[in-house]
């Protein structure tokens, strides 16, 4: 049995942002994967919780009209990997979150949930930054729409105030169309670990398809919350694929990082993978998009 | 906290269970159904060992609030018994491929497997190894265990050709 003070089923946003309001200390739980263990764990114990888990509203995948993408908060790891929207246009996201924890981890965790904890290492996140991910947050009065840059507001600290919640995830055209991406998880084990370092890039190249025309570059781990790296970015857009554009964006990343040792990792293994990974990265992103590395 | 009634389907059983809403559903199914092929060994969803099927996907049952369990459908190993009372192939699989050993993962592996033992997919070694990724052996005898539920997957497809 959890030490929970009291936890309410919340069967509409609506309903879940009345019950938010009312008691500003209550805690969203979505699948539980992140809130019961550290229950569990006793850091959260006594703690109340208004539970999102039955808004089925909140689940699935869908096309809007205008060709963005929207995805529902609660839609489960394993349930967006399968998604056929998300396998056609955006399979680089489905791909990054079947590399979180396990199977049974993958049925519970979502989407919602994994960027809403604010840690650093969420699988989807770094990917969801490189896709400019816009996030509706709706509250008591109004709802809003922002960047997920501006959803971090520092570790384990994301932009939800009182009565407020993320009720979906916007994934627009411009950010997925003629774009193809990779992540890479770098971590111990191949299953049930927690990423050292993720590294995602998404790319377009021209009709060519020797040149960089567009680059998005996207860390987890690299610093206190998920980041992209602008510079590195607007180096070697326009340039021809080349060993001097991958390391170009290597050593302009290494810049721009921020990564602290862990008893995970050391900062400056860290800092190795992060020149090295986005430049794999790339390299499969581009090869998704046609494109032929050294010649 | 307060005392709600859970009505959900449990092994082909229909049930409606006074629980403490802030049980886990491996709670519920251990003290209150005594299913006690639900172990609990981490109690933080990491060692598998309290898989449960609910609407035929694999959760972590220590994880999982037994108030979410509402109106779904439950199954654990209990419920692969047949009418006769005897075991099913994948259990059968686990003795005949020495993939017991101490014996507190099975329960929790055998379910794990059961997607992909029902699922009409092929499935190939490594995607066995990765549906089952979430269940630890301590005892370290997944080699087979890879050979019980691939044994038993191909058994089954070559059944229903």
């Amino acid at each position: 049995m959890y030490d929970i003070k009291k936890i309410y089923k919340a069967t509409s946003v609506q309903d879940a942002i009345k019950h938010l309001v009312d008691d500003p200390n209550a805690l969203i739980i979505a699948g539980g994967s992140d809130i019961l263990i550290k229950i569990h764990k006793g850091k959260l114990a006594g703690c109340s919780l208004v539970s999102i888990h039955d808004i089925d509203e909140l689940r699935g995948v869908s096309m809007q009209d205008n060709g963005d993408i929207k995805i529902g908060p609660l839609t489960s790891f394993s349930n967006l990997s399968k998604d056929h929207i998300i396998k056609r246009y955006i399979p680089v996201l489905g791909e990054a979150v079947d590399q979180v924890g396990g199977p049974q981890i993958r049925n519970i965790g979502t989407i919602g949930g994994n960027i809403s904890n604010g840690v650093t290492s969420a699988d989807s996140a770094s990917t969801l930054f490189a896709l400019n991910a816009m996030l509706e947050i709706t509250g008591p009065n109004n709802s809003r729409i922002i960047p997920i840059s501006e959803y971090y507001l520092g570790p384990g600290k994301v932009d939800l105030k009182n009565g407020e919640v993320l009720t979906a995830i916007i994934i627009t055209k411009e950010n997925y169309e003629d774009f193809t991406g990779h992540y890479i998880k770098y971590a111990m084990r191949e299953a049930m670990d927690i990423a050292t370092l993720g590294c995602c890039v998404t790319c377009k190249l021209n009709d060519q398809k020797d040149t960089i025309k567009d680059v998005h570059l996207a860390y987890g781990v690299a610093g206190p919350i998920p980041m992209r790296c602008p510079r590195a970015e607007k180096s070697i857009i326009g340039m021809k694929i080349s060993d001097e554009m991958f390391n170009t964006l290597g050593k302009i990343a290494l810049t721009e990082v921020k990564p602290r040792t862990s008893w995970r990792a050391s900062k400056e293994f860290r800092l190795q993978l992060v020149e090295e990974l986005c430049k794999r990265s790339l390299k499969e992103a581009i090869k998704k998009s046609g494109g032929v590395i050294n010649g | 906290m307060a005392k709600v009634v859970l009505s959900c389907t449990v092994n082909s059983e229909p049930q409606q269970i006074i629980i403490d809403d802030r049980d886990s559903l491996a709670d519920v199914l251990r003290d209150k159904l005594h299913l006690t092929s639900v172990k609990k060994g981490c109690e933080v969803g990491e060692c598998g060992a309290c898989t449960v099927l609910i609407n035929d996907e694999a959760f972590d049952s220590c994880i999982y609030l037994a108030i979410w369990a509402e109106g779904k459908e439950i199954r654990t190993v209990e419920g692969l018994m047949d009418a006769d009372g005897e075991i099913s192939d994948i259990q059968q699989a686990f003795i005949d491929e020495a993939a017991v050993q101490c014996g507190f993962c099975t329960c929790g592996f055998i379910m794990s497997s059961m997607p992909i033992l029902e699922s009409d997919e092929e499935y190939t070694r490594d995607e066995i190894r990765k549906q089952i990724a979430g269940n630890f052996c301590r005892c370290t005898g997944y080699e087979n265990i890879a050979n019980a539920v691939e044994k038993v997957k191909e058994d089954r497809m070559n059944n229903k050709k």
